[in-house]
C-alpha cells in the first residue's frame, strides 16, 4: 500500500488558503470598505412589506364569490417612538388614553425592534385623517392589508375564513410575520399557498425623523408582490343558494355531485352563517357567538358528520350480493317479520322490487348469505371471514375513505370489520346473529353525506366515479391529478343497472317509498333512508340521481330529527334536482312549505 | 507506564478542550447579545434563547462526561449499528417529522425539537472510519468502492429528500478524508472542483469564481509539485497574487467594468500558472490540470449566463426555491447585503458588547442561529472576527495533527472526518455571512443557537478526544 501521510500537507494547505481568503475578505469588509459603515448608519433604512392581493374565488359559472377590500393596520416600532402628541393620536383613532397605553405595552412586549400591530383595520375616514398626521407620530407606520369580501353571503362552510396567523404557524412557516392573515378553514385554508401570493418588499432610506426620503439603492432590493391565484370552484352558486334556502331552520346537509366529473355542485351544511361575519373588526365577537350557538353552525356537517346509512345501504348490499353470486336478479325472499321488522307491502319478487319496497327481511337474508359463506365449520370463524370479505367490497364502493375534496375536515366514517367486533366482543365471540343489523344499514355503520352522495354518483355512472372535488381551476388552469382519474369499482355494470331500476321504481312506481321526489318530465332514481338516532327523533335521508340515463346530478339530503326519509329529505332532493336541471321549480307551493318549515327549535329544546 | 496509559485525565488533549470551551463561551455571549432585550436581561431567563442555550451548554458538559467514560472500543465496535440507527432516524423524520421553513427535518416531542441530521454526522463519520480501516477494504476492489459509495450516498439522498440541501452538502467534505486515505489524486481534484462548482453555481458571484480558480490553482500546485525552495517561492507568490487581486477586485469598479477586470485576472492567473508549471515540470498531468481549470471557469460562466439570460424569471425562482434560497420572503440578496453591512460596520474594534444596531433592528435574519457571525463582526470588529477565525483554524489544524499521531487507522480516519465537517461548516457559514458562499443555512459550530447542533458537535469532537486519549493503549 502506498503511503499517503504526505497528503496532510495538501489538506492543511487547502484549509489554510480558504481561511486566508475569508480573512482577507473580512479585512476588506471591516477595514477598507467605508461605504458599509455609512450604510449602517442605523436609522437609515426601512423595510416596507407590500402585501399581495389574495386570489379571488369564483363559482363554476364565473360568479364572483370572494373578492378583496383594502384595509389599513397601524403598526408601531416601539424603538423608534419619540415624544409625541399622544392625545392627537387617540383622537384620530377615537381611543382612550388608557387603551393607548395598553396597546403600547402589548407592542413593547412583542418586540422593541420589530413592527407590531398597534391598531387593527383603521376605517377609511380614520385613515384619511391619519395619513395627514403621520409625520407627527414617529415610530408608527401604516401597513396596507386586504380583507375578504363575501359578496354572495353563501357557502360559508366551503369558502371558510381568513384570520390572523397563530404562533404555531409563525414558527413553522417563515412566510408569515406577526399580524399576517392566513386561511383558517375551508378552501381558504386548503388552498392557502395558492391564494396568498407572494409578498413584495420596498426598502427606503429614512432621515433621523423617520421620514421616508428615497428608495434604497434605486430599488435594487425591492421586489414586487405577486398576487395570489384565483380559484374557480365546481360549486354552482345558484344551486348552493337554493339549497341553503331550503335547509333554513333545519339541521342537516345536502351534497350534490355531477357524476360525470366528480365535481361537487353544492355542499350545504345547515345551519349556516354569513361568511362576512368573520371578516373585519367584529370577527372575534361574531366567532364567539357562533361557536357558542347550540345548533353549532361552524360545523361542516356535509363532510364531517357521520350517520348510520339506514335503508340506503340496501343498495350496496344488493350490488355486492349480485356480484358475489349469492343473489340472482329474480331471487325472492319472504317478508319474514320474525327476523327483522317490516312494513306492509306487496311481495318482493326480485331485487328491483325489494329495493322499491325497501323490504328489511329480504336484505337480512342477502346479508346473511354474504356473511355465512360456509367456508369454515365454526359459525364464529365463518362469520369472521364473511364479514371481512363483505367489508372489502363495501370499501370498494367508496366508503370508509376520507376524500381529498379540497377543504379540510373530511371524516372517514366507519365500516366495522372483524377487528372492530373482536375489540368489542372478543375474538371468535361474535357471529352473524350479532351483526345482522348491518344488512339493513343500522348498527355500527357511520357514513357521511359526502360519501353517500358519491355512492349515489357511482350508481348513476353504473360503476365508476371521480374523486369528488370542489376546486376546478387554479388561475384558469384545470386542476389535474386524482380529480381527473376515473376510478372503476370491481362490480358488473348490469348489477348497477338493476339497482338503478329499483331506485327508479322507488320514486315512480306505486308503493314506492320516495314518491315525494317524483318530477313530471324527469326520471328520478332515488332511495329513502332513516338513520336511527338513540338521542331523539330519527334522521331523514334521501339519495337520488337524475335523469336515469346520462345523469346530470347525484344528490344526498340529510335532515336531522325529521323522521322517515321520504317525508322531508325526498322533497328537498326533488326541488334541488328540478332546480338544477330545469332551472326552475314547478311546484311553488311545495317549495314554500319546505322553506318555511322549522325543524330546528324542537331539537334545541331537547338539547337543553 | 501502565498507570500513565490508563489515566484519561493526563492523556486528554487539554488544548483542544480549552479551545472548545472558549468557542462555546464566545458563542453564548453573542447569542445573548443577538437576542438581548432590555426587558429580559437576566441570563437565567429560560424563556429567552440565551437562557435555553445555557441549559444546553450545561447538558453538553454532562454529555462530555458520558462520552469520555465510555470505552473507546465501543465506538468502533458499534459504528455500524449507530449508522443503521442514524439512517432509521432520517427515514422516520420524513414521516413523523414536522416541517420547519419548508424542510421536513425536525422531530418534535412536546416543546422540544431535534434535528436528527445533526447526529447522523457523527454516526456516518464513525461508520466511514470503521469501513475504511477494515482489513477487507481496498481501493483496488470495485466491491469496496461500491459499498463506500452507498455508505455515503444513502444518508445524503435521504437528507436531500427532506429538502435540507445545506446539511446534505456537508457530507461532501468527506472527500478530504478519502483523499487522505488514498483516493486517487485526479478523482480528488475532480470531486473538489465539483463541490466548489456546486456551491459556486448557487452563488453565481464572479468574485467567488476568481477565488475558486485561485484556490484550485493552489490545490493543483500542492498536489503536483515537490516541496523544494523554488516551488515554495512560486506558491507564496501565487498566494500574494491572489490576495492582491481580491483587494483589487473590490476597487476596480471605480475605473473599469468589474466583470472585464475579473475575466482578465482569471485568464492571467491561468496563463501564468500554465507557463510556470510547464517550465518547471514538463508533465502531462499539468496540462490536464490546466484544461480542467479552463473548463471550470467556462462552466461557471455558462451557468451564470444560462441562469440569468436563458431561464425565465419564474424558472429562476423555482430553482432558487429548490435550493432553499428563497426561504425568506424578503429576498436572499437583501439579507446577505444586510449581513455584510452588519459585519462591515464593526470596523477594526467593533461597536462593543450589546451595542450592535444592525443585528438588533432585525435587519439580519436568523441572527442567533445561522447568522451569529454578524453579531461577532458588528460588536467585536475585525479583531473579534480574526480571533474567532484563528481559533477555528487552530482547532481544525490541531485535530488534523492529533489524527496523524494516532496508532489506529480508525481513530485517524475519524479525526479527519471531524476536521472535515468542522471545516465545511465554518468555511460555508462564515462565507455566507460575507457573501462568499450561498445561504444554505448550516450552523456555525459551537456558536449558533440550538441544542441539536451544539450537542452533536460536542459529541463529534469528544469521541475523537476520547479515542486520542486512549491511543497509547493500541499496540501496532
Ligand atoms: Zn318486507
Amino acid at each position: 500500500m502506498k503511503k499517503t501521510g504526505e497528503r496532510k500537507y495538501a489538506i492543511i494547505g487547502i484549509v489554510l488558503v480558504l481561511f486566508i481568503i475569508i480573512w482577507i475578505k473580512l479585512f476588506n469588509l471591516q477595514i477598507l470598505d467605508i461605504s458599509l459603515k455609512i450604510s449602517s448608519d442605523n436609522n437609515s433604512q426601512r423595510k416596507l412589506v407590500i402585501y399581495p392581493s389574495r386570489g379571488l374565488i369564483y363559482d363554476r359559472n364565473g360568479v364572483l364569490l370572494v373578492s378583496n377590500e383594502a384595509a389599513y393596520d397601524l403598526m408601531l416600532i416601539p424603538m423608534n417612538m419619540k415624544e409625541f402628541d399622544t392625545l392627537s393620536l387617540c383622537l384620530d383613532l377615537s381611543i382612550s388614553i388608557e387603551s393607548f397605553y395598553n396597546r403600547l405595552n402589548y407592542c413593547r412586549e412583542y418586540s422593541r425592534y420589530r413592527p407590531s400591530l398597534f391598531f387593527k383595520q383603521v376605517t377609511a375616514q380614520q385613515y384619511a385623517i391619519l395619513q395627514e398626521h403621520m409625520y407627527k407620530y414617529p415610530g408608527f407606520l401604516v401597513q396596507n392589508r386586504t380583507l375578504r369580501r363575501y359578496k354572495e353571503g353563501i357557502a360559508a362552510h366551503i369558502l371558510g375564513d381568513v384570520g390572523e396567523v397563530n404562533l404555531e404557524i409563525l414558527e413553522t412557516d417563515s412566510y408569515y410575520t406577526g399580524g399576517d392573515y392566513t386561511g383558517k378553514s375551508g378552501v381558504e385554508k386548503y388552498y392557502e399557498k395558492d391564494l396568498r401570493g407572494k409578498k413584495g418588499i420596498k426598502v427606503y432610506l429614512v432621515d433621523v425623523f423617520s421620514n421616508i426620503k428615497d428608495s434604497y439603492m434605486n430599488g435594487k432590493y425591492d421586489t414586487l408582490p405577486e398576487p395570489g391565484k384565483d380559484l374557480t370552484l365546481t360549486i354552482d352558486a345558484e344551486l348552493q343558494r337554493y339549497g341553503e334556502y331550503l335547509m333554513k331552520n333545519k339541521i342537516g346537509s345536502i351534497v350534490a355531485i355531477e357524476p360525470a366529473s366528480g365535481e361537487i355542485l353544492s355542499l350545504v351544511s345547515s345551519p349556516s352563517y354569513d361568511p362576512q361575519l368573520l371578516v373585519g373588526r367584529n370577527r372575534g365577537n361574531n366567532y364567539d357567538s357562533l361557536i357558542n350557538e347550540k345548533s353549532r353552525p361552524l360545523i361542516n356537517r356535509a363532510i364531517s358528520s357521520t350517520y348510520p346509512p339506514g335503508s340506503i345501504f340496501k343498495l350496496a348490499i344488493a350490488i355486492i350480493g349480485l356480484q358475489e353470486g349469492v343473489l340472482k336478479p329474480h331471487t325472492s325472499y319472504p317478508c319474514d317479520k320474525s327476523t327483522v321488522g317490516c312494513h306492509g307491502h306487496p311481495p318482493a319478487n326480485g331485487v328491483a322490487k325489494a329495493i322499491q319496497y325497501s323490504c328489511n327481511p329480504y336484505f337480512y337474508f342477502v346479508f346473511k348469505t354474504l356473511v355465512q359463506r360456509g367456508i369454515e365449520k365454526s359459525i364464529f370463524r365463518d362469520s369472521r371471514i364473511g364479514l371481512n370479505m363483505w367489508k372489502d367490497k363495501i370499501v370498494a364502493l367508496g366508503f370508509d375513505r376520507a376524500y381529498d375534496i379540497g377543504i379540510p375536515g373530511v371524516n372517514k366514517g366507519q365500516i366495522p370489520g372483524s377487528d372492530f367486533y373482536d375489540k368489542l366482543y372478543g375474538k371468535h365471540r361474535w357471529a352473524f346473529s350479532t351483526i345482522y343489523s348491518l344488512g339493513i344499514g343500522q348498527g355500527e355503520l357511520l357514513i357521511s353525506p359526502l360519501q353517500m352522495s358519491n355512492f349515489c354518483a357511482i350508481i348513476a355512472n353504473r360503476g365508476f366515479y371521480y374523486n369528488p372535488h370542489i376546486v376546478k381551476k387554479i388561475d384558469g388552469d384545470l386542476v389535474k391529478g386524482t380529480n381527473t382519474q376515473k376510478v372503476f369499482t370491481p362490480f358488473d355494470k348490469n348489477y348497477f343497472e338493476l339497482v338503478a331500476n329499483g331506485m327508479e321504481n322507488v320514486v315512480n312506481e306505486e308503493f314506492g317509498t320516495g314518491y315525494y321526489a317524483r318530477i313530471n318530465n324527469i326520471r328520478v332514481c332515488g332511495k329513502t333512508g332513516t338513520a336511527e338516532n338513540p338521542h331523539g327523533e330519527d334522521h331523514s335521508i334521501f339519495v337520488a340521481f337524475a335523469p336515469k340515463d346520462q345523469p346530470q346530478i347525484a344528490i344526498a339530503v340529510y335532515v336531522e330529527n325529521a323522521g322517515f326519509g321520504g317525508v322531508w329529505a325526498a322533497p328537498i332532493a326533488r326541488l334541488m334536482i328540478e332546480h338544477y336541471i330545469n332551472g326552475e321549480v314547478s311546484d311553488k307551493k311545495l317549495e314554500k312549505r319546505i322553506a318555511e318549515e322549522n325543524l330546528i327549535s324542537e331539537k334545541i329544546k331537547n338539547a337543553e | 507506564m501502565l498507570n500513565k496509559r490508563g489515566n484519561i485525565l493526563i492523556n486528554l488533549d487539554w488544548i483542544t478542550i480549552a479551545i472548545y470551551f472558549i468557542l462555546v463561551f464566545l458563542g453564548w455571549i453573542n447569542i445573548y447579545s443577538a437576542v438581548y432585550d432590555e426587558n429580559h436581561s437576566n441570563i437565567f431567563d429560560f424563556s429567552q434563547r440565551y437562557g435555553k442555550q445555557l441549559v444546553w451548554i450545561g447538558a453538553s458538559i454532562f454529555i462530555i462526561f458520558i462520552v469520555l467514560i465510555i470505552d473507546s472500543k465501543f465506538y468502533s465496535a458499534f459504528a455500524y449499528p449507530f449508522y443503521g440507527v442514524g439512517i432509521l432516524l432520517l427515514v422516520l423524520v420524513l414521516f413523523l417529522g414536522i416541517e420547519v421553513n419548508s424542510s421536513r427535518s425536525w422531530f418534535e416531542i412536546g416543546s422540544f425539537r431535534m434535528q436528527p441530521v445533526e447526529f447522523t454526522k457523527i454516526t456516518i463519520c464513525l461508520a466511514l472510519a470503521q469501513f475504511l480501516s477494515s482489513l477487507s477494504f481496498s481501493w483496488e476492489k470495485p466491491k469496496s468502492i461500491l459499498i463506500l459509495f452507498m455508505l455515503l450516498t444513502l444518508p445524503v439522498l435521504l437528507i436531500f429528500v427532506q429538502n435540507d440541501t445545506g446539511s446534505a452538502l456537508v457530507f461532501f467534505s468527506f472527500v478530504f478524508v478519502l483523499y487522505r486515505e488514498g483516493l486517487n489524486k485526479v478523482l480528488f481534484i475532480t470531486s473538489f472542483a465539483l463541490i466548489a462548482l456546486f456551491i459556486l453555481a448557487l452563488v453565481t458571484n464572479l468574485e467567488v469564481l476568481v477565488i475558486t480558480i485561485l484556490l484550485a490553482s493552489v490545490v493543483g500546485y500542492l498536489l503536483t509539485s515537490s516541496r523544494n525552495i523554488k516551488s515554495q517561492i512560486i506558491f507564496y507568490s501565487f498566494l500574494l497574487y491572489a490576495s492582491v487581486s481580491i483587494v483589487l477586485i473590490n476597487y476596480t469598479d471605480i475605473f473599469l467594468n468589474k466583470e472585464i477586470v475579473l475575466i482578465l485576472i482569471n485568464v492571467g492567473v491561468v496563463a501564468l500558472q500554465m507557463l510556470i508549471m510547464y517550465l518547471i515540470k514538463r508533465s502531462k498531468t499539468l496540462i490536464l490540470f490546466a484544461i480542467l481549470l479552463i473548463g471550470v471557469s467556462g462552466f461557471v460562466f455558462s451557468v451564470d449566463y444560462l441562469f440569468y439570460n436563458v431561464l425565465q424569471i419564474h424558472q429562476q425562482n423555482r430553482i432558487n426555491e429548490l435550493l432553499g434560497k428563497n426561504a425568506d420572503p424578503l429576498g436572499v440578496g437583501y439579507n446577505v447585503n444586510q449581513s455584510r453591512i452588519a459585519i462591515g460596520s464593526g470596523g477594526l474594534t467593533g461597536k462593543g458588547f450589546l451595542q450592535g444596531t444592525q443585528t438588533k433592528y432585525n435587519f439580519v435574519p436568523e441572527q442567533s442561529t445561522d447568522f451569529i457571525f454578524c453579531t461577532i463582526g458588528e460588536e467585536w470588529g475585525f479583531i473579534g472576527t480574526s480571533i474567532v477565525l484563528f481559533l477555528f483554524l487552530f482547532l481544525i489544524i490541531r485535530i488534523v495533527m492529533l489524527s496523524e499521531r494516532q496508532r489506529s487507522k480508525f481513530s485517524r480516519i475519524y479525526g479527519y472526518g471531524v476536521a472535515s465537517i468542522l471545516f465545511f461548516h465554518v468555511a460555508v457559514n462564515i462565507g455566507m455571512t460575507i457573501g462568499l458562499a450561498p445561504v444554505i443555512g448550516i450552523p456555525l459550530p459551537f456558536f449558533s443557537y440550538g441544542g441539536s447542533s451544539l450537542w452533536a458537535f460536542t459529541i463529534l469532537l469528544f469521541i475523537f478526544l476520547k479515542l486520542d486519549a486512549d491511543r497509547l493503549q493500541i499496540f501496532r
